[in-house]
């Protein structure tokens, strides 16, 4: 039965933001399902709040719409382009959220649009845990198989207390009901730590619910995706066998596909039961992702939970097995069934089977405890991995090892050199399940435990544990050899290790071991991940490495463009730098280059094998990106590598590259080092008479103070070659200074630490720019809404520029050239400029691809990514003009006066995140990027688009209620005029004493409210913590004072983030948030799809 | 939880296909020389099922899965007495297994039963070969089988070829017995062993039927000394060209109109019990995600394979028997090879796959439902 004909239009809901949990993956499902649903001939009508994706990108769907994810806002898309159905399922939580509410309004019915790829029933049977117990065990009175974890589903503290009785006391796992990646569960031991975790969970639930668990902790773990089609034929595209046992959120696990340590008949089981369960719970078409723990004494099998949607894990399971779920997700909810659906790999045989490994993958996630030093690190059932990395190998050895690198963490891949330490310390840490747990098992192996002391510890497969093992066994025969002979560097590479390690373990240095291995002919061959063992011919060139025998790449005659990805993503580095990296391809590949993509990143759409002409699923490592280069050069002619679109990654490869005589195009690596050496880039400001901030660069303590001294404080302290403001920090005294240098104890020594002047009170802003060696093309200039020090990843900003003239551009223009002329820019550009009083500063410069390239060329309506891979390759600006790639005439700097106002919006992990006695962990912002995410709003006028941002990130801003006010004294003045407008626009004001003192003075009405450290008052009066965990406080404006670690106000902002109550920390905020409340109250807040807004400013430019 | 030590030991050994391209890597099981046809097997879990599936005998099983024996061998999951692997081919064997119910290695039991294997080996490459060039003779040689290098192309060679191969009574039972109804005993079936799998009486057994599992060279008289309510032709190896005996005995049975199902070698059978021809498959269909659509109602059922063999018969049209019309039932979606007959007019029907599956998916499970509904249907 071919394709629905009574649907000619389709609303896709994306999943906005990238926060913990909801990342990266669903752009890769969003756009391939807007691909897929495009090119079935219907009008793809798109809403995603998140301008970093590919799936906004204008030409992915008919009308897209960046707009915030709230059932009000898609309401008034819907009311607009009257869609005949919505397709929730791809989205994330977030998607499935907004639509069940949707439909619970009955905003669907209203408009007649049809829900395909779920219904309504289904997904509150796979999602409310109460129907799904039931599902299980209906399933288990069908086949015999499948149960639930005995539980106990809880609405208050009492239910919480009996509940745990009922289930024969601690531990217990609490689970709220509908959140997102787990949020809020974890394990409680002890009353206290219940009451903790159930009271936080109660509070998270939209539906206040809890469901209390009996404790399955150290059983083993799988997941099966499965897919189903009209026709209920069902598929399972793929196993998951977790490293980590029970205990540890599928998130923040290493997991392996295939499933390694189950039989047959176990397997069968499990696929039997998701199988019962997909048709129970009646997924009607489309993919699920179903949850398992095993006992590995007995093999009792409980059915943890469903998710009715495309997952997380469906994007691993995809990228895993070359079965696009997304894709065929998507032709199944307009009709299609799997066997008519072609498997695109294979080209010849149908949808219709179960995809077939000849490989291994392993999947580790990535963490960013490093920018939460409170945060409490310990692995739980809530997911805090920002990113992962994925790597294929054709044994587990192979793949995990180069998983393990792909991480790009220091200390990442295992050690065998030094001392490894107390073995029974070491077992004793393995214990707990950490970030990096299982480097400790392997220096627990070298320090003598055994399979079975390895086993009582962690639980982890004895298999698993072999393996690792194995790993070290090698290592000893590498170490113990005489020579490196091919023999042993063959055994050694078969098990995945760097040349690197070997170096490490032989004392030599890598590059050495590299031309022995060379010199030996020990080189890897790269297998195709064809879906099906090699049963069939495949035509998709999607690559994996391997120390094996025959090679599988393709010669080729076009020249090749190998585009180096951006790897796992981290704060500091997502999204943004994919996007960039697959426009380059686009762009290439449009250009008449075969487009060649290394990544190791499973979450993104550069790792899709649709994106390039050839796609290498390899770590990005100097090693690993060498060999490739070297197999696609015997391939064929390779025209150089791009390095500066995928972020720190690949740029830090740059140098060794072309070392080895890889040919880089773009900016060369000696001006990327110019730009990133702060003494040549001080020169080449000198040259262009362009001040900077003072600062100096500090190799000792003594250095420092001096330096500081001189600058004068407050001075902005971090160590140089970083991303993300990685151990950025303000330091307002001398000895803040020393505690500085003494937290980062040997960053000094490793790294000189770089001080600037800090600029209070300057206006920041970021600049991307194209410069291809004559030209300037000055993509966009923004202004961002916190001042200066707060970083600009985590900083509100508009463009156009809200406050800045015509004679600030030209500034602005003039000095980005000179620094683009002077540092040797071919491509893109990214410049930090502050401007304090009217002195323009410059803050730093990257010679790359920056974190705003996606934002500014979605506001400018300008594919500044696409043009800046061309001028890499040799095109002139003038050129790109003339083929329509670029404006005919104008730039970023001189949109008209009526162009829309974009302001993008950083989004916060703060709810993830507790410190070791379960608090929250602070909120404030600072010169450390933090962010996991953003989103744009955009509109006519300024706070509207504000607006609509704190809407996308956050939940919309209150338009009436009680704000409350607690503001630093450098503050108070700036405060004034926005708190009068709150009072004009209806609000009540709460304040402390201080605040409320200036406001009374200022005539401004505010009722005192008593401070957490007041406590409650004599007649039960609350106090301000107290109210807003009552619900009490619609806004909450806090601006930090003190300098210490831990700054006033610290309780009220975590208040704030468990509540979910809207919370500005900057007076600059506040001001901008007026705006948008004004806005927001005036009415009529109207929706507009990027192509209308790119129609306008087309017309607007001609 | 102990480390193997043979596979410390690293002891050479070579494949040699008969086309001349060999592979080298290390011993795997019993060390020495074996020969066989050369096939690839997909499936990524139940090597125990494979190794002691009957339809392998004289074949040497190249498994595509990397990582082989990480559950161990137990006693449960055998799909008859023996190994019938005649040698076998992995990547990367485990060296300790890993599964509440394992009781060995499957190390250990290859070489205690004499299996000759290979590890370590490029099995991707391996299987790219055979794909394109086809099923073949090979041989492996490990120990002192290995030091004569010159003359194992020439030893390939010689070994006998799979098509003309008649195996079913190498495999097959020499005595009659019978598989217990579980439960309450509703309907006797004869079933004629040309390799049967074990899980294949107890799918019958599970469903009220007593199986009488009789041997190869079974005559009618013996077939219907057991008064059967219902004839079963089981899966086993070799070219069903050469198995004249089963073919007219299962004539017998369609003459009788008893009901009648078969599986595998036993669906061969009813093709050329039907008048259809067979041809071997350039390298055949073994795995357990093959995709195969029932025609009648357009589902998939996801199915376990083993077959070098297909039946000839048209797709397109129903055609006429000497025991009335026949239709292919089931198609794989793969290749459009056949997958199931039926005949229309009288209660028979076979499929070219496994619906008792181990190894695989339990999706085909419903045939044997069909089965007893014949039976129903015969007796009503």
């Amino acid at each position: 039965m071919p394709k629905r004909t009574d649907i000619q239009s389709v609303l896709v809901i994306g999943s906005g933001p990238i926060v913990i949990g909801q990342a990266a993956e669903f752009d890769y499902s969003g756009t391939q399902a807007c691909r897929v649903l495009k090119s079935e001939g219907l009008r793809v009508i798109l809403v995603n709040s998140n301008p970093a994706t590919i799936m906004t990108d204008p030409e992915i769907a008919d009308a897209t719409y960046v707009e915030p994810i709230t059932p009000e806002f898609v309401e008034k898309i819907i009311a607009k382009e009257r869609p005949d159905a919505l397709l929730p399922t791809l989205g994330g939580q977030t998607a499935l959220n907004t639509a069940i509410s949707m439909h619970e309004q009955g905003v669907l019915d209203k408009y007649g649009v049809e829900l395909i790829g779920a219904n309504v029933e289904a997904i509150n049977k796979g999602e409310d845990r109460d129907l799904f117990k039931e599902v299980v065990e209906e399933v288990r009175k069908k086949i015999g198989h499948g149960e639930s974890a005995r539980s106990y589903i809880c609405h208050s503290m009492d239910d919480v207390m009996k509940g745990v009785e009922e289930l024969g006391g601690y531990p217990v796992v609490v689970r709220p009901s509908f959140t997102m990646g787990g949020a809020g569960s974890g394990f409680a031991h002890n009353e206290e730590e219940l009451r903790r975790i159930a009271g936080q969970g109660l509070t998270l639930s939209p539906t206040t619910e809890v469901l209390l668990e009996e404790s399955i902790l150290g059983w083993k773990e799988y997941e099966l995706e499965l897919m189903r089609d009209k026709n209920d034929n069902v598929v399972v595209v793929c196993s998951i066998e977790n490293f980590d046992p029970m205990g540890v959120h599928t998130g923040d696990s290493i997991t392996v596909a295939p499933a390694m340590t189950l039989t047959d008949r176990e397997y069968q089981i499990l696929r039997d039961v998701g199988i019962a369960i997909i048709r129970e719970v009646g997924v009607d078409t489309g993919g699920c992702n179903i949850q398992f723990a095993v006992n590995p004494v007995d093999g009792r099998v409980i059915v943890i939970e469903m998710n009715p949607r495309v997952s997380r894990s469906s994007a691993l399971a995809s990228k895993a097995t070359g079965f696009p779920i997304a894709k065929i997700a998507a032709r199944l909810a307009v009709g299609y069934t799997l066997d008519e659906i072609p498997n695109d790999i294979t080209e010849k045989t149908p949808a219709s089977f179960e995809p077939t490994l000849d490989y291994v993958v392993v999947k580790v996630p990535r963490f960013a405890f490093e920018k939460f030093p409170a945060a409490d690190a310990t692995l739980t059932t809530t997911m805090k991995s920002v990113g992962e990395a994925m790597a294929i190998g054709r044994n587990f050895t192979e793949a995990m090892q180069k998983a393990l690198r792909s991480t790009e963490k220091k200390g990442s891949s295992f050690t065998f050199t030094g001392d490894p330490g107390d073995k029974a310390e070491l077992l004793a840490k393995a214990q707990i399940p950490t970030d990096g747990r299982i480097n400790t098992v392997m220096q627990a192996i070298r320090a003598g435990a055994t399979p079975q002391e390895v086993f009582d510890a962690t639980k982890i497969d004895p298999w698993f544990v072999d393996q690792l093992f194995l790993i070290k066994e090698i290592a000893d025969e590498i170490a113990a050899a005489d020579k490196l002979g091919p023999e042993i560097l063959a055994e050694a590479k078969r098990h995945g290790f760097s040349d690197a390690q070997i170096a490490g373990i032989r004392e030599l240095r890598e590059d050495v071991v590299r031309e022995v291995r060379h010199a030996l002919g020990v080189r890897p061959v790269y297998k195709t991940v064809d879906t099906c063992a090699a049963e069939f011919a495949a035509k998709t060139p999607y690559f994996y490495s391997s120390y094996d025998e025959e090679t599988e790449v393709a010669p080729r005659e076009k020249p090749a463009v190998i585009i180096l990805g951006s790897g796992p993503n981290r704060i500091g580095q997502g999204i943004e730098f994919d996007y960039s990296c697959v426009h380059a391809s686009f762009a290439l590949s449009d250009a008449g280059y075969e487009t060649v993509m290394v990544n190791c990143n499973p979450e993104t759409v550069s790792t899709d094998y649709d994106t390039s002409d050839r796609l290498y699923f390899e770590p990005l490592t100097l090693e690993d990106v060498l060999e490739i280069v070297h197999a696609e050069q015997a391939a064929g002619p390779v025209a150089g590598v791009v390095v500066q679109l995928g972020g720190q990654t690949p740029l830090g490869l740059a140098q060794a590259l072309k070392d080895n005589g890889v040919p880089i195009v773009g900016t060369s690596p000696e001006a990327i080092d110019l730009a990133e050496e702060r003494g040549a880039f001080g020169r080449v400001l000198t040259e262009a008479g362009l001040p900077a901030p003072k600062y100096g660069t500090a190799f000792s303590y003594d250095d420092a103070k001096k330096i500081a001294a001189e600058i004068g404080y407050p001075v902005m302290v971090r160590p140089s070659y970083v991303l993300g403001g990685r151990g950025m920090e303000i330091v307002y005294d001398e000895p803040s200074l020393g505690e500085y240098l003494e937290r980062h104890a040997g960053l000094i020594d490793q790294h000189p630490v770089l001080i600037d002047r800090f600029l209070d009170d300057a206006i920041e802003i970021d600049v991307d720019a194209l410069y291809d060696g004559q030209e300037l093309y000055l993509g966009g200039v923004m202004e961002h809404i916190e001042e200066a020090g707060i970083h600009s990843g985590d900083s509100a900003c508009a463009l156009p520029p809200i406050t800045l003239g015509g004679f600030d551009i030209k500034r602005l223009r003039a000095s980005t050239e000179a620094i683009a002329k002077g540092v040797g820019v071919r491509g893109l550009i990214n410049i930090q400029f502050a401007m304090a009083g009217d002195i323009l500063y410059v803050l730093e410069a990257n010679p790359r691809a920056s974190r705003t390239v996606p934002f500014t060329s979605k506001a400018t309506a300008v594919p500044l990514a696409k043009a800046a891979a061309r001028i890499s390759l040799g095109a002139t600006i003038a050129e790109l003009r003339a083929e329509g790639m670029l404006p005919k005439t104008g730039d970023g700097g001189t949109l008209p006066m009526d162009a829309p106002i974009s302001v993008k919006e950083a989004v916060m992990p703060w709810s993830r995140f507790r410190d070791m006695q379960g608090r929250g962990v602070d909120t404030v912002l600072g010169p450390e990027m933090r962010s996991t995410g953003e989103v744009m709003g955009i509109d006519s006028v300024f706070g509207t688009a504000y607006a609509k941002s704190q809407a996308g990130a956050y939940g919309a801003l209150p338009t009436k209620g009680r704000a409350f006010v607690s503001v630093a004294n450098r503050d108070k003045r700036a405060m004034i005029f926005p708190a009068r407008e709150l009072v004009q626009h209806g609000f009540e004001l709460l304040a402390t004493s201080g605040t409320a003192e200036v406001l009374k003075r200022n005539g401004i009405n505010a009722t005192v409210v008593r401070k957490q450290s007041e406590g409650e008052g004599p007649n039960g009066e609350k106090t301000i913590v107290q109210l807003i965990h009552d619900g009490e406080v619609d806004l909450i404006v806090n601006t930090p004072y003190g300098t210490g670690g831990r700054l006033d106000g610290y309780d009220i902002r975590t208040a704030a983030v468990a509540r979910s109550v809207p919370c500005l920390t900057t007076v600059q905020a506040l001001a901008a948030a007026v705006q948008g409340i004004e806005a927001m109250s005036r009415g009529e807040v109207g929706v507009r799809s990027l192509q209308e807004h790119a129609e306008h400013l087309t017309a607007a430019r001609d | 939880m102990t480390t193997s030590t043979r596979g410390t030991e690293k002891v050479p050994a070579v494949l040699v296909l008969e086309d001349g391209r060999s592979f080298r890597g290390r011993a795997y099981g019993a060390v020495g020389e074996t020969f066989g046809e050369a096939v690839f097997s997909t499936g990524m879990t139940g090597y125990q099922e494979t190794l002691t599936d009957p339809s392998y005998h004289r074949q040497v099983v190249v498994m595509t899965a990397p990582h082989i024996g990480n559950t161990g061998v137990n006693d449960e999951d055998p799909e008859s007495k023996k190994i019938w692997v005649s040698g076998y081919v992995v990547r990367d064997p485990a060296r300790v297994p890993s599964n509440w119910r394992s009781v060995r290695t499957l190390d250990d039991e290859l070489a205690a039963q004499g299996v000759v294997g290979i590890s370590g080996v490029d099995t991707r490459a391996l299987t790219r070969h055979l794909r394109e060039r086809g099923a073949m003779r090979v041989g492996i040689f490990s120990g002192e089988a290995l030091p004569d290098e010159g003359t194992l192309l020439e030893k390939v060679r010689q070994a006998p070829e799979m098509k003309g191969a008649n195996l079913s009574a190498e495999v097959a039972t020499q005595e009659t017995y019978v598989v217990p109804a579980i439960g309450t005993k509703k309907f006797t079936v004869a079933a004629i062993d040309l390799g049967i799998k074990g899980m294949t009486p107890h799918r019958m057994a599970e469903r009220g039927i007593e199986v009488h599992v009789l041997p190869a060279t079974a005559t009618i008289e013996d077939v219907y000394a057991v008064d059967p309510d219902g004839v079963f032709f089981s899966n086993g190896p070799g070219d069903p060209a050469t198995a004249d005996h089963p073919v007219a005995l299962m004539q017998g049975v369609l003459e009788r109109k008893t009901p009648l199902f078969g599986i595998c070698f036993g669906n061969q059978i009813l093709g050329r019990a039907l008048g259809f021809g067979t041809f071997k498959l350039k390298y055949g269909h073994r795995g357990i995600n093959q995709p195969v659509q029932d025609r009648v109602t357009g589902k998939v059922e996801v199915t376990a394979h083993n077959h070098g063999f297909a039946v000839d018969a048209p797709l397109d049209k129903v055609s006429d028997t000497p025991y009335g019309r026949a239709e292919v039932s089931h198609v794989c979606l793969n290749d459009n090879v056949v997958e199931g007959l039926q005949l229309l007019d009288q209660p028979a029907f076979s499929v070219q796959y496994h619906p008792e599956a181990a190894a695989g998916p339990h999706d085909a499970a419903y045939l044997f439902d069909r089965f007893v509904s014949l039976m129903e249907g015969q007796r009503a």
